[in-house]
């Protein structure tokens, strides 16, 4: 059987939005091709996630279930679905390009020897319905239209933040078909022994719907706390530039840039950045940029759709009284 | 312990990268190329391992053109032992999967008991080479390491892998392979007479004849996906310079177009 697969990531017992927004658009590519949308849920207990991603449009959702795959590992993960799609054999498998999502994806790749696009902004079909895709290189410097040969599955991972989810439907019913995955602990191949949490549950840079972000505007570390004050008003993510991350200022994980995380948020706000050309390719596909620099010579104003020449120690502290203010309305 | 490095060269991030005339290919004239900064953090892990447990041989394994010869010289400089050149073009212009085979066929006839990559490279941004080799190796792979410790009969690692939101602790059977991320270490620059003793150090060229695989099976040919068209980003406009006397003036300007015009807040 044919169809276009999506993998729902999820946390916590929630699918995530990149999830959403990927079988929205990949509905169109179904409807295109005459094909099933399907979705495909791993874990050790996932049934109760099946309306979510039904209301998005999948038609049959395959919960794939098994004690060993409690915790995401790539072994597991991989052999569950992989036994799947050797089964089922869909024409386009997509993931979102989280974290686990590209982690995955590859190793699903090199298994199935079968091509994989990371990270796409866009996805479609060649006439001959091959799936077809546009990509970022080097971080958003250049874009790059990718076909694919005639190995199948045809597999990408997609941006998240970049497709638009449509209005879920509650009243759909997708097909249930439950799988009991032969997974054994050696398949993971790797033990899980702890997961420390360091950024709360703040979604990743890479996920977040807003950041804002500091540079070496900042002066040193304490002042960090008027963007993350910002940021909880806002509901948005801290980032940082290369310079403030290599003065020891921000963790590395927080890093925005070609030697960090691309991202693209709905909203960057970047407070005390220049904007070095390897920053720039790391945000520039965010939908809005603002800012906040003294300098008005600086090189973000030519990216930024809002600049605020000024000092960002006074800017920010006034322009969160500003959000609480909106936020309260 | 025996260690393989995989190491790229790629473009300086501060590089202009434009398409060529045809729109295919990337426009390399007068760029600055150097180690992928990932791989370099996978060099200095493999170069402290050796410090630290006082044995063993650090072998870089590079796919590239000739002039990736020049950053294999540098990580040789590092302190790496030797290193395997495959310099042919009929491996190049390859996607992650052509890459990752070519690099499983050159591998699997070496002795190694650890293999480090970077998470990342930073010119295709593909994160996948990695995990294929993993899967053409029949090998645990963990992408995006930050911590590595080896345990006393080094049969096994504890590494730290970055996910969402924290780090993830994993214990892992060696020989396995590891993808350095930002966090790991802080890579050393080639001392001088590390820059002497690499001009004779061994590297290895390696040509598709010496693989065993054919030309069908790497580089564009072996390729599972290939780029059809390079365009630039659609070039953003410096947009509008929000006014006011005061900072708190801006700053109110400022949240009102975000909420009513950008709609973003």
């Amino acid at each position: 059987m044919a169809g276009i697969w999506v993998y729902a990531e999820h946390k916590n017992g929630k699918v995530k939005k990149a999830t959403f927004e990927i079988l929205s658009e990949a509905k169109k590519l179904a409807n295109k091709k005459g094909e099933p949308l399907c979705a495909v849920l791993i874990g050790s207990s996932v049934e109760e996630m099946v309306p979510a991603v039904g209301a998005y449009g999948a038609e049959k959702v395959y919960c794939v279930e098994a004690a060993d795959l409690g915790t995401y590992t790539s072994g597991g993960f991989t052999k569950a679905l992989c036994d799947l799609v050797q089964q089922e054999k869909p024409s386009i498998v997509l993931f979102g390009a989280s974290i686990n999502g590209k982690d995955l994806s590859a190793r699903v790749a090199g298994r199935l020897r079968a091509g994989l696009a990371t990270d796409c902004t866009g996805i479609g079909l060649s006439d001959e319905g091959r799936l077809q895709v546009r990509r970022p290189m080097f971080s958003g410097k250049v874009y790059a239209d990718v076909v694919f040969s005639d190995a199948t599955p045809q597999m990408a991972s997609i941006r998240p933040n970049v497709l638009m989810a449509a209005a879920p439907d509650a009243g759909r019913k997708p097909e249930k078909a439950k799988i009991a995955a032969s997974v054994k602990s050696e398949d993971l191949m790797v033990k899980v022994m702890e997961v420390v949490k360091t950024g709360g549950e703040k979604p990743d840079l890479t996920e977040a719907e807003i950041i804002v972000s500091g540079g070496r505007g900042m002066k040193g570390p304490e002042n960090y706390k008027i963007l993350e004050e910002l940021a909880d008003v806002l509901g948005a993510v801290v980032g940082a530039s290369r310079s403030a991350v290599d003065a020891g200022w921000r963790p590395q994980s927080d890093q925005v840039g070609q030697s960090g995380k691309v991202v693209a948020p709905n909203l960057y706000i970047a407070a005390g950045i220049s904007g070095a050309i390897q920053h720039l390719a790391g945000m520039g596909t965010s939908k809005v940029i603002v800012a906040i620099n003294k300098d008005p010579e600086a090189p973000i104003f030519k990216k930024a759709d809002y600049g605020v020449v000024d000092d960002l120690f006074k800017v920010v502290p006034a322009f969160t009284e500003e959000c609480k203010k909106l936020k309260a309305d | 312990m025996e260690i393989i490095c995989l190491l790229k060269q790629v473009p300086d991030t501060e590089a202009e990268i434009r398409p060529t005339a045809d729109n295919v290919g990337i426009n390399y004239e007068g760029i600055k190329f150097v180690i992928n900064v990932y791989d370099e953090y996978a060099v200095e892990e493999a170069l402290k391992i050796k410090e630290k447990t006082g044995e063993g041989t650090i072998t870089i394994v590079t796919l590239g053109p000739e002039r990736a010869g020049e950053s294999i010289r540098t990580g040789l400089a590092m302190g790496a032992d030797k290193a395997v050149h495959l310099d042919d073009p009929a491996l190049l212009g390859g996607d992650a999967y052509a890459t990752a085979k070519t690099l499983a066929q050159a591998v699997k006839g070496m002795s190694y008991d650890l293999i480090l990559c970077g998470l990342r490279a930073i010119d295709d941004d593909s994160f996948q080479v990695g995990h294929i080799l993993a899967e053409f190796l029949g090998l645990p792979s963990v992408m995006g390491i930050v911590k590595l410790e080896l345990s006393a009969d080094k049969k096994q690692a504890q590494v730290h892998r970055q996910v969402e939101g924290g780090i993830e602790v994993l214990e892992v059977p060696l020989p396995a392979i590891f993808g350095a991320t930002k966090g790991l270490n802080e890579p050393r620059y080639p001392s001088l007479p590390g820059i002497m003793k690499a001009k004779k150090k061994e590297l290895k060229q390696i040509k598709l004849a010496d693989l065993g695989l054919s030309e069908g099976e790497v580089g564009k040919q072996g390729a599972r996906t290939s780029v059809s068209k390079l365009s630039l980003p659609p070039l953003r406009q410096a947009g509008k310079i929000v006014q006011g006397d005061t900072p708190e003036v801006k700053a109110a300007n400022l949240a009102k177009l975000l909420r009513e015009e950008a709609k973003v807040i």
